[in-house]
């Protein structure tokens, strides 16, 4: 009886004018295939055809909906193939990034003696007869673990009271003065201040108070401060305002005084979300390069005294590698060790990323009353 | 009453013990406020105290034998440009990834999206540095090689390009990278405050999505927009291994694509190492220079952010 229905339907007055919802899968596979085709004559590379594929599928999609849809709708379909466009650009160098440092690190990295070993002895003559007559890769990065540890380590010790007691001011007992409101403002301007300028204060600092050419592990510690305290506070001082004012108001209630109530209530409150805080910006520091070099100078020992001594950091390492090679006729050992090293940074740093998610959801205050 | 005043009631001594406690207390959390701002000051001072020998000093003292300002400025143009470079790249690609994230993306995906863009931000500078030289600038000059035949008559565009690809372009696109996660994150958090109800209201009315973003978001994100560039900038200006590790350095030139060209940040890098007595002086006032440089860009940021505070980034 009603047999027609189906197809008046599908030309209702509601879904005319509409591409079908098949429309950008068809115009996706027509795309892919004409830019294989085109890649095809001028020499097939993976990289290319996507660009090509992208930019067919954009220009068809487009084009077939303002034939069909009309110009507003063409020009929202081609504002969305922009935004996700920018953002699989966005992923390219990242995977990019991650990718190179895989293949070149991983040769180095799976060396014997690679993270054991320091770079005291290895001359160029080593690096010449590793590529010359295929010997193993000798020299490694351990010196420069122990730098980056203990640098950043007391980095940690510096910054973290300093920034948490300022958090605590200005959430606790700053209440809008313009003292609080001048330390807000330029903790943010702190943020701020480049990495080598940061290191070049610290290096200004010791030269006045110590000596001139006073380089330490100690010195690159305080440049890395000045980087880490401002991440500090503005971290911790999120997590002490979302802690409720109800349980401050019972504890005060109760006669504790505001000292015990910050240090018994409000902080064991926030102590999750300041520790992930605090783990972040030790993984902001730790491959923080440029304050280091003009800090710590270079190592190839292993130095264990971080107040006295040159001493070697893994971005500092990465970065001499690279730029002065052990043999400079023969850069690609060195080239070897620094990938090495990165992988071993990269590895640092998402850890502590981890380490910061599992510290925030782990210790976090359970919910409920 | 002499009976009350007499009696070491327990209140009274616990709370004798505890006011010192505030007071030690409270004074530390202050100590430590005013300490950052110390810090602050002493940045600029120390700064300035080592950098006046290289201001007082004779032109033929200096590097290149001209005074101070003459060896500043083409570096100063130099970083100028390489941030102009990145901002040009990443402000379109940063608002769009934004834009993907806030309105765009599934619901359910949005949030770990946002984690893979902040982890473009976690890997170390240095990395990018060696990616750039290693990976980047080889894979990137060819494309010089057809902007220096088919663009050369653009002064910036001028050949012969570099066969290494090490030139200030490849810099910039390295420091694009490295600022967009900076870009993205803050814009994101406006994006994600626009008011729901005039994103409604314009859907309503029947406009399309972007019409929406057009009408409802974007005005509404502008100064945080307009900010989040800034902070961009500020991080751009500053960077250091991107330029060090990947620009071939040399004198100033209008071309992108030749080697030349130098930043403050990577001046700095390469020559303080090995610097000493008065050159040593010259770069601290470089840094100095830099410093003035980015504390503008970003108090300018921080005030456009406090000004709108009710839609704040920074929170």
């Amino acid at each position: 009886m009603t047999v027609t229905a189906p197809v008046t339907r599908k030309r209702s007055a509601l879904t005319k004018g509409q591409l079908p919802s098949y429309a950008p899968w068809v115009v996706l596979a027509v795309a892919l295939v004409l830019g294989a085709a085109i890649l095809a004559l001028v020499g097939f590379n993976v990289f290319g055809w996507g660009v090509v594929s992208a930019l067919l599928f954009t220009v068809g999609l487009v084009a077939w909906s303002g034939m069909v849809e009309g110009a507003r709708k063409a020009k929202d379909k081609l504002a969305t193939c922009l935004v996700v466009g920018a953002f699989l650009v966005a992923l390219l160098p990242l995977v990019s990034v991650i990718w190179t440092v895989l293949v070149n690190g991983i040769p180095g990295i799976i060396t014997p003696g690679f993270l054991g070993t320091s770079m005291n002895g290895v001359t160029g003559t080593f690096d010449n007869k590793s590529v010359e007559e295929g010997t193993r890769v000798l020299g490694g990065v351990y010196h420069a673990l122990i730098g980056t540890v203990q640098i950043t380590l007391l980095a940690t010790v510096i910054s973290v009271p300093v920034g948490l007691l300022t958090a605590i001011y200005l959430v606790e007992y700053g209440e809008d003065r313009p003292l609080a409101r001048a330390i807000t403002f330029f903790v943010d301007v702190m943020t701020g201040i480049p990495s080598i300028v940061a290191g070049l204060f610290a290096a200004a600092f010791f030269f006045a108070v110590v000596g001139p050419g006073t380089k330490t592990g100690a010195v690159a510690a305080v440049a890395l401060s000045v980087l880490m305290i401002p991440v500090v506070v503005r971290s911790s001082e999120e997590m002490l305002k979302i802690v409720p004012n109800e349980l401050r108001e019972a504890s005060y209630a109760l006669g504790v005084r505001k000292w015990r109530t910050i240090l018994k209530v409000v902080i064991p409150t926030a102590i999750s979300g300041i520790a992930s805080g605090v783990t972040l910006a030790i993984a902001r520091v730790i491959g923080e390069t440029a304050p280091i070099l003009v800090t710590a100078g270079f190592a190839t020992t292993i130095n264990n005294n971080v107040f006295g001594g040159w001493m070697a950091s893994l971005p500092t390492f990465i970065y001499t590698q690279i730029l002065n090679p052990t043999s400079p006729s023969n850069p690609a050992p060195s080239d070897q060790r620094a990938w090495g090293a990165a992988l071993v940074l990269i590895i640092l740093v998402m850890l502590l990323n981890l380490a910061a998610r599992l510290i925030a959801r782990i210790f976090a205050p359970k919910a409920g009353r | 009453m002499l009976k009350v005043d007499v009696t070491t009631n327990s209140l009274t001594t616990s709370q004798g013990a505890g006011r010192a406690g505030d007071k030690v207390f409270s004074g530390a959390a202050l100590t430590a406020g005013c300490l950052i701002l110390a810090v602050l000051f002493g940045v600029a001072l120390f700064l300035v105290v080592q950098a006046i020998p290289a201001f007082v000093a004779p032109a033929a003292d200096i590097q290149g034998g001209q005074g101070f300002f003459a060896y500043i400025w083409p570096i100063v143009l130099g970083t100028l440009i390489a941030a102009l470079i990145a901002l040009v790249i990443a402000t379109p690609v940063a608002i769009g990834v934004a834009l993907f994230i806030s309105h765009y993306a599934p619901r359910r995906l949005a949030s770990g999206l946002g984690y893979v863009i902040d982890l473009l931000a976690a890997i170390p500078s240095v990395v990018y540095g060696a990616w750039g030289a290693a990976f980047l600038a080889k894979e990137i000059a060819p494309a010089y090689d057809w902007l220096a035949d088919n663009m050369g008559w653009l002064p910036i565009f001028q050949g012969p390009a570099s066969a290494t690809g090490k030139t200030i372009l490849t810099a910039g696109i390295v420091l694009s990278v490295m600022v967009l996660p900076i870009i993205t994150s803050l814009s994101r958090e406006i994006f994600l405050q626009t008011p729901k109800l005039h994103e409604e209201a314009a859907l309503a009315l029947g406009a399309t999505r972007w019409e929406m973003i057009k009408m409802a978001v974007l005005p509404f994100g502008r100064p945080g927009i307009i900010s989040a560039v800034m902070l961009g900038l500020g991080r751009a200006l500053g960077e250091t291994m991107a330029v060090a590790l990947v620009l071939s350095s040399g004198v100033l030139t209008a071309s992108l694509i030749q080697s030349g060209n130098q930043t403050i940040a990577a001046e700095i890098a390469l020559n303080f190492p090995e610097a000493s007595g008065l050159k040593v002086n010259t770069l601290i006032a470089a840094g100095l220079v830099l410093f003035v440089i980015t504390l503008a860009v970003n108090m300018v940021a921080r005030w456009i952010i406090t000004k709108h505070k009710e839609f704040s980034g920074a929170n």
